[in-house]
């Protein structure tokens, strides 16, 4: 089903997806999407939504099985708290892609904004991903708890930026970042440390980006040719020792 | 939470107000119809000369004592109403005038410092406010969203080659036409979005540098700083971006040792000139200030760990900057390029110029 | 003449069934309140002080101490502590010691002032993940920085005063050698290195032991030039010219000469037994250009590689002395609150002659800013820090940085028994006595006060978070984070802060 959203606000264009959804359409096509939030907020199943255009903040949050396509960039906020499903995007993400997120995949084929992952969970078989094809922005995986980032630094739009932004995985206590290169020690923020990946990591790496270059139509091997690095923590309770009583 | 849009055109074509407005509405899930606002640069070609003042006016009888009151300082070349419509939702509060006024000879050489005094001067009067005072431009703002306030001044009729748009979600402000933004002064012009913790230390600063905040707006006091470092001392916009939002002292320490030095003496110098908490702002600036060579600009900006969005974008000589990209989109589908810039670090659209 | 001479304050209680008579509370009572009679330990209440330290070494727990439980009769004027102290001069004719600060006026508006914190409109910062800064530079900032373009890059023609670098805004006061043993000062000193900051020599020079952490210590010239010379100066990461101390502001000083040991004569450079007097005023400063002319000298003979600070009371004047002495070139005005502690002074004038630190502070802040000098000089508040949050507000108040002299020397051992001036210290503080100083372990002291400072630097970013600001410059002079509770409309004018729920 085709819906264009075009000037509408965005109640009224959720509604018209609810609507759908409740109909029992299970592929649907967004044209002409620019600034409607919180599309495919709280919606479950098996569903495959394509959005045209530029959806607005909270794209996918609280999402539970759904597919989503963005051919363009998205704004703040996308998959925010999200348990499960997909959001694939073509362009860019902003900030705090993926905050909270409990389960699903997020796959960005170009920058992501600051606070990317943060504070997202794993929860027994939930384990959130994300991949970002380009850079990304200050506090990547902040207060990380679990699941996987991995950054490629492909597709980075500003030539000269540097992979990762300042105080990557600060106060991270679970999870794992993957990095495509070397990462300077003064990059990391309190927490993380740096680790070589194993072969568990790597086995790991090659299925979350067999799936990536499937998706984007990347080749598997050329990203594969290069180092890793890993970014995790260094302790499970890193302020245990921060309160005093008596 | 406020949506902020800036349009400039480098070759300073001049564009209608349907682009600024048509952009900004598209982000009134954030504001609340308390304010919104417009500036507008390339204004006023035929009296691009004079310092152009608008003025809003508590009543009518006010303007004859406004008038007099500039005669006593400033030669008044036209003054006029500023024509506005009737809106539904706008009461009309205040009554905008418009007065194209130069400086007598003998105080053209600090003519901008003139200005501004006579502005604070007018400002205290009580009942009369002055919105802009720059050359060749005007600011519009009222109480209502933006796509109201731009109704209200009848702005389809402006042409501009710089715009800027705000509207407002007020937080420590009662929603009043001055506090709407922009916030100008002299060719200065700055819509915000975010809240300042740092106000009373700014505050304070700046007062002791001779500036009256008497809006008690966020915006005031960023106008007011960046009045202070760029025009009053001089520093390049990529180094004055660095006093409101300072890089880290680790970050500092990292850095080659001419520019430490240099980003070192500026925090120590203009620490209390730090904006702290989360602010997102466009700041524009017309050409034609005595003392500064430099042409007009659009800088974006962000606070030092991005607690609110900036997007920028360029198409043709054009350049966007806003709170959504979506907004953007709105009157730009396909941009050459879209960005997100880094935090702290300004993106500089000059006029007649790159990027 | 029979006389009633007054209770003693503090009774010892000793439980005869736990104790097993080893004696140690005898040995470590440095007042000479226990001793050994008929087999058993016995008390002498009216020499204990309740400095705590025969409690805390008792293996048994069988020593408590209590106030006496005799009572006069009650008058709400005439309390038990002014006649008391009319007994006393009766007895003597001579002017009442004391230690620490004011204990007359219990009111601290720190108390009444409260912080401010995010909700909604904007976002606290999570201190623990998001950096926070409290990195402050003491010393005097250009009220402007002047670049200059070279083809492609730019020239600093700015030239930079000399700065104290101070990773946390909390400094450890100025605290002689000789009002307090060595060890206590080496402690100090260590932790001012451990946690980046500087501590205070005081005014009897700096033992030679202490050279070594000079880049962290603030020498200071005081009216008496005890064991002031170019060594000394050069070693110092400051200067501080103290013209008063909030404990005893306008008063001299005076170290008997029973406690100039031999160490104290060599670091004071006087002979050893003879009093070490530091006269009410500096001789050589009747006025303030010859403020002007001693901070000059002293910055001539650092070749102005150094901030000169000069300390002073906080008295009714205190907004226009500083400005005077900012004039006068200081790089950083320490303002001592009426509350401020010291080893000795005359009771009356600890308790009577002063202002708050708060009021004093503020009004200098704002009296600096409406010169359009405030860049000019640091203000440094002391006299009455007790936690993090007395730092936040005093900060919020104008402050660039405090010190801290008191919650130093409790994180040390002090128990604020008020008898520094006896020389008797059981805790190896306030003492020159060799066997009560081995009762401080330098190393072990620097770590605890490290710890404190630390402490309250996590805390500071806590306040800071809550409040959304990620730099304590944001929060410097940011008297609009602050509300009064409980305070009138006069001292809050004078704050500067408004009233809660405005
Ligand atoms: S220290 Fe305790 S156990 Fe030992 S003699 Fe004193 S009271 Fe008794
Ligand atoms: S330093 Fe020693 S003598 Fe002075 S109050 Fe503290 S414990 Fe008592």
């Amino acid at each position: 089903m085709r819906i264009v959203a075009n000037y509408k606000h965005y109640k009224e264009l959720n509604e018209e997806i609810f609507q759908a959804v409740q109909a029992g359409v299970a592929e649907l096509t967004l044209e002409d999407v620019n600034g409607q939030r919180f599309i495919a907020d709280c919606l479950k199943g098996k569903l495959n939504i394509d959005i045209y255009g530029t959806p607005g903040n909270d794209l996918g949050m609280f999402m539970d099985g759904p597919t989503v396509t963005v051919f363009g960039n998205a704004q703040d906020g996308v998959g925010n708290t999200m348990s499960s499903g997909k959001i694939i995007i073509h362009g860019d993400g902003r900030d705090i892609l993926g905050h909270s997120m409990r389960g699903g995949k997020i796959f960005v084929r170009g920058d992501v904004g600051y606070r990317v992952g943060i504070h997202m969970k794993t929860y027994k078989s939930n384990v959130p991903i994300i991949v970002a094809g380009g850079r990304a922005g200050d506090f990547l995986g902040e207060y990380m708890a679990g699941g996987i980032i991995i950054v490629l630094g492909i597709h980075n739009r500003a030539k000269k930026a540097e992979i990762l932004g300042d105080w990557v995985a600060t106060g991270q206590h679970g999870g794992a970042i993957y990095v495509r290169g070397d990462v300077d020690e003064s990059k990391l923020g309190n927490g993380a440390s740096q680790f070589r990946v194993t072969a568990d990591d790597e086995i790991t790496i090659k299925k979350v980006l067999k799936e990536y270059c499937q998706v984007f139509g990347l080749d598997l091997e050329g990203l594969l040719d290069a180092e890793f690095t890993k970014i995790a923590p260094l302790s499970h309770r890193p302020y245990a020792a921060l309160y005093t009583c008596e | 939470m406020c949506s902020i849009l800036g349009i400039v055109n480098e070759n300073r074509k001049r564009l209608s107000a349907k682009y600024i407005v048509e952009g900004i509405s598209l982000m009134n899930d954030r504001c609340n119809g308390l304010g919104g606002g417009f500036a507008a640069y390339g204004l006023y070609p035929e009296y691009k000369d004079y310092y152009a003042l608008h003025i809003l006016l508590k009543d009518f009888e006010l303007k004859d004592q406004v008038a007099e009151m500039l005669k006593d300082y400033v030669n008044i070349y036209k003054d006029e109403e500023i024509e506005t419509r009737n809106v539904e939702r706008i009461s009309q509060d205040y009554i905008p005038w418009r007065f194209f006024v130069d400086v007598p000879e003998r105080y053209t050489s600090d003519a901008d410092n003139y200005i501004i005094d006579l502005a604070m001067k007018i400002n205290n009067t009580g009942g009369a406010l002055v919105i802009s005072s720059g050359k060749n431009m005007g600011v519009f703002k009222a109480i209502g969203y933006p796509d109201e306030v731009a109704r209200l001044y009848k702005l389809e009729n402006y042409k501009a080659y710089m715009w800027l748009a705000h509207g407002r979600y007020p937080t420590n402000t009662r929603g009043w036409w001055g506090g709407a933004h922009p916030f100008s002064i002299l060719d200065y012009s700055i819509v915000h979005n975010g809240e300042i913790t740092s106000y009373g230390t700014n505050k304070r600063f700046l007062e002791s540098y001779g500036y009256k905040c008497s809006y008690f707006t966020d915006s005031e006091v960023l106008a007011y700083l960046w009045d202070l470092l760029v025009r009053r001392h001089k520093l390049p916009i990529e180094l004055a971006s660095e006093v409101l939002a300072p890089p880290f002292w680790e970050q500092i320490e990292r850095m080659p040792p001419e520019k430490r030095r240099i980003i070192e003496a500026l925090r120590m110098t203009y620490g209390p000139a730090m904006v702290n908490g989360p602010f997102g702002i466009v700041i524009a600036n017309g050409s034609g200030l005595t003392g500064t060579a430099g042409n007009g600009t659009m800088v974006g900006l962000s606070d030092r760990i991005k607690l609110r969005p900036l997007i920028c974008a360029r198409k043709n000589g054009t350049t966007f900057m806003a709170s959504e990209e979506s907004a953007i989109k709105a009157v730009c589908k396909n941009p050459d390029n879209v960005w997100a810039p880094h935090a702290g670090k300004p993106t500089v659209a000059m006029v007649n110029g790159d990027v | 003449m029979e006389m009633y001479s007054s209770v003693p304050e503090f009774r010892v209680d000793i439980d005869r069934q736990a104790c097993r008579l080893c004696k140690r509370c005898i040995e470590n009572c440095s007042f000479g309140a226990l001793e050994w009679r008929d087999n058993k330990v016995k008390a002498f209440n009216d020499r204990c002080v309740a400095c705590q330290r025969c409690v805390s070494m008792c293996p048994e727990d069988a020593i408590a101490l209590r106030r006496t439980p005799s009572v006069m009769s009650a008058h709400p004027i005439w309390t038990e502590n002014a006649r008391r102290d009319v007994f006393t001069q009766s007895r003597t004719g001579a002017i009442l010691l004391a230690s620490t600060g004011n204990e007359l006026h219990e009111q601290v508006i720190f108390d009444n002032l409260l912080l401010d914190a995010c909700q909604v409109t904007n976002p606290a910062i999570d201190p623990l993940r998001e950096p926070i800064e409290l990195r402050t530079y003491i010393g005097r900032k250009p009220r402007f920085v002047e670049l200059e373009e070279l083809g492609d890059s730019l020239r600093l023609n700015t030239k930079l005063s000399p700065a104290l670098k101070l990773e946390i805004p909390i400094m450890i006061a100025q605290m002689s050698y000789g009002a307090i043993s060595v060890e206590a000062h080496e402690a100090l000193a260590r932790a001012a290195v451990m946690r980046g900051t500087t501590m205070g020599s005081g005014e009897g020079g700096l033992h030679k032991k202490l050279y070594p952490y000079a880049d962290h210590i603030i020498v200071q010239v005081a009216s008496g030039r005890f064991g002031v010379h170019p060594a000394y100066l050069e070693a110092g990461a400051a200067v501080e010219i103290k013209i008063g101390q909030g404990a005893k502001p306008g008063i001299g000083g005076h170290l008997p000469g029973t406690k100039i040991t031999d160490e104290i004569s060599e670091t004071r450079m006087i002979p050893i037994g003879a009093d070490a007097i530091s006269p009410a005023p500096h001789h050589d400063i009747y006025s303030i250009e010859d403020l002007a002319q001693l901070v000059n000298a002293l910055k001539e003979a650092t070749r102005y590689k150094k901030p000169v600070l000069v300390k002073i009371a906080a008295v009714h004047n205190v907004a226009a002395i500083c400005s005077g002495i900012c004039r006068a070139g200081a790089d950083a005005i320490v303002i001592d609150g009426f509350r401020a502690g010291t080893g000795a002074t005359p009771k009356v004038i600890r308790d009577n002659v002063g202002i708050p630190v708060e009021l004093a502070l503020a009004s200098v802040d704002q009296r600096l800013r409406e010169e359009g000098i405030r860049n000019e000089t640091s203000i440094i508040a002391s006299g009455t820090i007790r936690n993090s949050g007395d730092v936040a507000k005093a900060i919020a108040l104008g402050a660039d940085a405090v010190k801290i002299g008191t919650a130093a020397l409790i994180a040390l051992g002090c128990t604020v028994c008020k008898r520094c001036y006896t020389g008797k210290c059981a805790w190896g503080i306030a003492t020159q006595d060799p066997e009560l100083r081995s009762r401080l372990d330098p190393v072990e002291g620097a770590q605890r006060v490290s710890n404190l400072l630390l402490a309250w630097s996590i805390e500071l970013k806590e306040i800071l978070g809550a409040a959304g600001i990620n730099s304590i410059e944001s929060l410097r002079g940011n008297r609009d984070r602050l509300r009064g509770y409980g305070l009138d409309h006069t001292t809050l004018e004078i704050l500067g802060v408004q009233p809660a729920g405005s």
